[in-house]
Order: structure tokens, then C-alpha cells, then sequence
């Protein structure tokens, strides 16, 4: 396996004099910011400068907004900010400015997107593109406003497009992609993208910004398909769907996403190829020559590739895989990637209770792929569920995971096909 | 009624194309009631065109004609406003029994 990302983007970049700035190889040009997530998304929102943002704001999200707002305020961008009382509100305007044929984005974070949840199935049924930041966070109760993932994995049928940001880099990288993966002719998905709350969303850390100009050309306009303002040509949005049609509507969004895959890809050549940072489904770390392997999301992932660092060091051969997109599930990929390991750990941030052994939903996916894509090899696979409700997780934990694995991968036992990760007993 | 489409000849995310299509859709069929009417007593005084919910009285030539049972929902508002009673409504699977044509 290539490594997907292993290259620091100063070690590509030509300096540029003294100022912080930078100069590609293709003339872009970009500044070295100090940003937490969520400034970080609303700087890429400042770029993107959407039609129309509807938003509420909600812990740990509510910052991403706010800061845009004030760009809205400072006439920054030309975006009609809406706002509203409420998560349902805000969606449902996302969905009634996407039927008119704008560019439409907002942010929410657990509660919120819980309560967004009705307007959530039909801006995919609708096929509007519009692209939501969700900062992760635990669902109730007991109230917690830290993160989990509880609450985009409870979002992962509505029928967006998912995907993971391991830090306010990525989380920038991303928002920027999703514009042109939502409004893809091949696609007109909705997107979510997600990082976790506070710990990405509010932690300051070196974001390269591009140029406002080079992110415009990247995203381009958007034409939409069908606007309910065309009055040469009048539509009905969201008629009343009976046992006559309603099952061919979800084909063409299963139609959709059999393209979600290609699409992802192709966006993000094009923009390796604009800003030399290259992304692709997942994220591989180290994993060429792993005899075992941790699969982790988001912010999660980074401690991992430390813990992978110090034990290849003391020679373990240690790896991580680190899925960027969830939905659509790249499950083939994902078995290819590890069909080499001797055992897998997979890292879940939520439980779906009362499934099997009461895992979690990544581990899940990654047992069912292995089942249909896996060549009938059998690796040892357990899951870890861990760090509910924002508890931390700390390096010398990923590494009494990788301890597990190399117990496993010897011939031990598989103790608990799922165990929870710090909780006291 | 049209043949029914395939999901790809369809318009993604539900969206209605064509302005004015709903007469395609036949309404009559969850009617229960079918309204009939007697000719012989009918004034043509057209307040069952007018409060019909449904634009399924039939008028030629400013006379009541009949109905227009791919629509009609078989409410009774035809039958309640008719000054002169010349509106009955049938049970739906008794007029079917005798063969009526829609």
C-alpha cells in the first residue's frame, strides 16, 4: 500500500520570502495560518463565499457560524445568512434556498443534527448539495457537550455524503472538496463533513489557507439542474411520493452513490493537483509492512500515527488506517488495505446499542466487509469502543491496543470481540 | 393512466417537470360513492360544477352532462348541494357490478 499522505507540505513548497507566504509550483499561493477547526471551515466558507448559509448554533459548532457571520457583517462575502430559531429551521431553509438553485452550507453538531433529522432525508431525497460542518459531539443523556460520534453515525442512512477530518487542515481541505463532490452532475448529494468537537474544532494548529482566488477557480459556479425560480419552466418540489414512485426515487440515490466513490477521487486529483495535498477514501499510515493495525477516525487517528511512530521505533510493526470518506463505505478498498494484517483493531467513538456484541458502527461495516470482500482469509478483527462523551484518549492507550493486537496476532486469544476502551469497572 | 417509468426515465429527487400533470393521476380509484345522475330531473343550474372540489362535473354546452369518474373522489358535495335531488350517490362496488362505464 502507498502511503496516501506522508509528505509535509513544506517539503513540496518553494518559500516564498519571509512573510509566511508560500508559492507552488503552479503559482498558488497560500499563507500559514493559526486557526482552531472551526475558524478554520469558516475561513474555507469566506472562500467558497456560498449563496446561502442557515445556521444555528449549537456547542462545539457555534463558533464556525459565528465567525463566518461576522464575514457576512464585514461584507466579506455576498452570502444571505439566515437565521433561525432553530436546527429544523435551518435545514429546511438550506433545503428551500438548494430547490431555488443556490450554493448552500451550514454547521451543526449533535442535538442539532438530531433535530435536523426529518430535513436531513429530504435534502438527499431532494438531491440538493448542500454542505454541512458537523463537529462531533456526544447525543443526550446524560447532557454532554463533548465529543463522540454518536451523532453522525446515528446520520449515516439519511443519504449524505460523509467525511472524516482529522484536523483543522483537514476539516479546511475538506469543506473546499465537498462544494464540487456535492454538486457533481453525477452526485447532487448533500455533504457533511466532520471533525471533533473541541478537540479539532477548538484546538489552534498550523493550517495552510490557499489563495481566496485559487479556492474560487477550484470550486467554480454552480449551475444547478432545476431552480423552483425559473418561471419559464415551472417545477414541483417535493410532491407527495406513494408506492408508485417512491422506491424509484431511492434507486437514483443509490444510483448516485454508486458514483460517490469515483467522484471523491476525481475531486481530489484535481485538487492535489491545484495544491499538492493528496486525499483519497482513507488514509493509509505506515501500513505497507504492518503485521498489525489500528482502523481509527478523525483526531483519533493522529495520536495513532504517534503510538505507530514509537513502536515501529522499538521495531513492532505497527499501522494505521485512517477512513476519510464513511458513506458511501469504501469496503473493498478498506479489506485490500488490511487483508495482509495479522490482526486488526477497529477504534469506534460511538455504540450501536443492542447489535452485535454491542459494537460500535465502524466496526461493524469493517466486519461485513471483510465477510463479502475478504477472499474467505479470515483476520482476527475486535473493536475497541472508546472516548465517549469527549473522555480523552491518550497515546499509552493506542498502545495497549496495539499490545492486544500483537497478542492476537500470535495465536492468543481474542478476549472480547468488543471491549470498552477507559471506562472504569 | 400513462405506463409507469423506470427510475432512470425519471427526474431525480422527485422533482415534477411538467406544469399541470396531476390530471394524469387517477384519483377515482379510492372513490367509494360514485355520484349518478338523473338527466330527467336536472335543472342545469350547475352548482354541482360549481362547489365540486375536483372539476369533475362534466358540462357541454352549459348543460350538466355527468361526471368525470377518473377524478371524481365520490365526496357527495355534488349530491348534498343539488337543489332538486337529481344527484344519488351509488356504492361504488354496486355500480361496478352493473357494468356502468367510468
Amino acid at each position: 500500500m502507498r502511503h496516501l499522505r506522508q509528505h509535509l507540505p513544506g517539503r513540496r513548497y518553494h518559500h516564498g520570502g519571509g512573510d509566511g507566504s508560500r508559492q507552488g509550483r503552479r503559482g498558488q499561493v497560500s499563507d500559514f495560518k493559526a486557526l482552531d477547526g472551526n475558524q478554520a471551515v469558516a475561513e474555507a466558507m469566506r472562500q467558497i463565499n456560498p449563496d446561502v448559509v442557515a445556521a444555528y448554533p449549537i456547542t462545539p459548532q457555534t463558533e464556525a457560524v459565528q465567525v463566518f457571520s461576522q464575514f457576512v457583517a464585514d461584507g466579506e462575502v455576498d452570502t444571505e445568512f439566515v437565521t433561525v430559531e432553530s436546527e429544523h429551521s435551518a435545514m429546511s431553509a438550506c433545503v428551500g434556498a438548494g430547490a431555488a438553485g443556490a450554493r448552500v452550507m451550514t454547521c451543526t453538531s449533535s442535538a442539532g443534527l438530531a433535530f435536523m433529522w426529518e430535513i436531513t432525508y429530504i435534502a438527499a431525497s431532494m438531491r440538493l448539495p448542500i454542505v454541512m460542518m458537523v463537529a462531533n459531539r456526544a447525543l443526550s443523556g446524560p447532557i454532554n457537550i463533548h465529543c463522540d460520534h454518536s451523532d453522525s453515525m446515528g446520520a449515516r442512512d439519511n443519504g449524505w455524503v460523509q467525511l472524516f477530518s482529522e484536523s483543522p487542515e483537514e476539516a479546511y481541505d475538506n469543506m473546499i472538496q465537498a462544494v464540487r463532490i456535492a454538486e457533481h452532475p453525477d452526485l447532487m448529494l448533500p455533504v457533511m463533513v466532520m471533525q471533533d468537537g473541541f478537540i479539532t474544532s477548538h484546538a489552534m494548529e498550523r493550517v495552510e489557507v490557499f489563495d481566496d482566488q485559487a479556492v474560487r477557480d477550484f470550486v467554480g459556479t454552480y449551475t444547478p439542474r432545476y431552480s423552483v425560480l425559473d418561471v419559464e419552466n415551472p417545477l414541483t418540489f417535493g410532491p407527495l411520493d406513494f408506492y408508485v414512485y417512491y422506491f424509484e426515487h431511492k434507486r437514483q440515490q443509490v444510483e448516485a452513490f454508486s458514483h460517490a466513490k469515483d467522484v471523491i477521487l476525481e475531486v481530489a486529483a484535481d485538487f492535489n493537483r491545484r495544491f499538492n495535498r493528496n486525499y483519497g477514501l482513507m488514509e493509509a499510515y505506515r501500513l505497507d509492512d504492518a503485521d498489525v493495525a489500528l482502523v481509527a477516525l478523525s483526531s483519533t487517528a493522529g495520536t495513532a500515527k504517534v503510538v505507530v511512530d514509537e513502536l515501529r521505533g522499538q521495531g513492532v510493526k505497527a499501522g494505521l488506517l485512517k477512513p476519510r470518506v464513511f458513506r458511501p463505505f469504501p469496503a473493498e478498498e478498506m479489506v485490500e488495505a488490511l487483508s495482509h494484517v495479522k490482526a486488526v483493531a477497529v477504534m469506534d467513538r460511538s455504540i450501536s446499542f443492542g447489535s452485535m456484541a454491542n459494537a460500535g458502527p465502524l466496526f461493524l461495516e469493517m466486519a461485513a466487509a471483510f465477510y463479502v470482500n475478504g477472499n474467505g482469509s479470515k483476520v482476527p478483527m475486535v473493536d475497541y469502543v472508546y472516548g465517549l462523551g469527549g473522555r480523552d484518549i491518550g497515546p499509552s492507550e493506542i498502545e495497549s491496543v496495539y499490545m492486544d493486537l500483537l497478542r492476537i496476532a500470535d495465536g492468543g486469544e481474542v478476549p472480547n470481540l468488543v471491549t470498552y476502551l477507559g471506562v472504569r469497572e | 393512466m400513462p405506463r409507469a417509468k423506470g427510475w432512470r426515465e425519471l427526474p431525480i429527487g422527485g422533482i415534477i417537470d411538467e406544469p399541470g400533470s396531476a390530471r394524469e393521476l387517477e384519483t377515482g380509484a379510492w372513490r367509494a360513492f360514485r355520484p349518478v345522475v338523473d338527466q330527467e330531473k336536472c335543472i342545469n343550474c350547475l352548482q354541482c360544477w360549481m362547489f365540486c372540489p375536483d372539476m369533475s362535473v362534466r358540462v357541454e354546452d352549459s348543460k350538466m352532462v355527468g361526471f368525470d369518474l377518473y377524478h371524481c373522489k365520490g365526496c357527495g358535495i355534488c349530491a348534498s348541494i343539488c337543489p332538486v335531488d337529481a344527484i344519488t350517490m351509488v356504492v361504488e362496488t354496486e355500480a361496478a357490478k352493473e357494468g356502468e362505464v367510468k
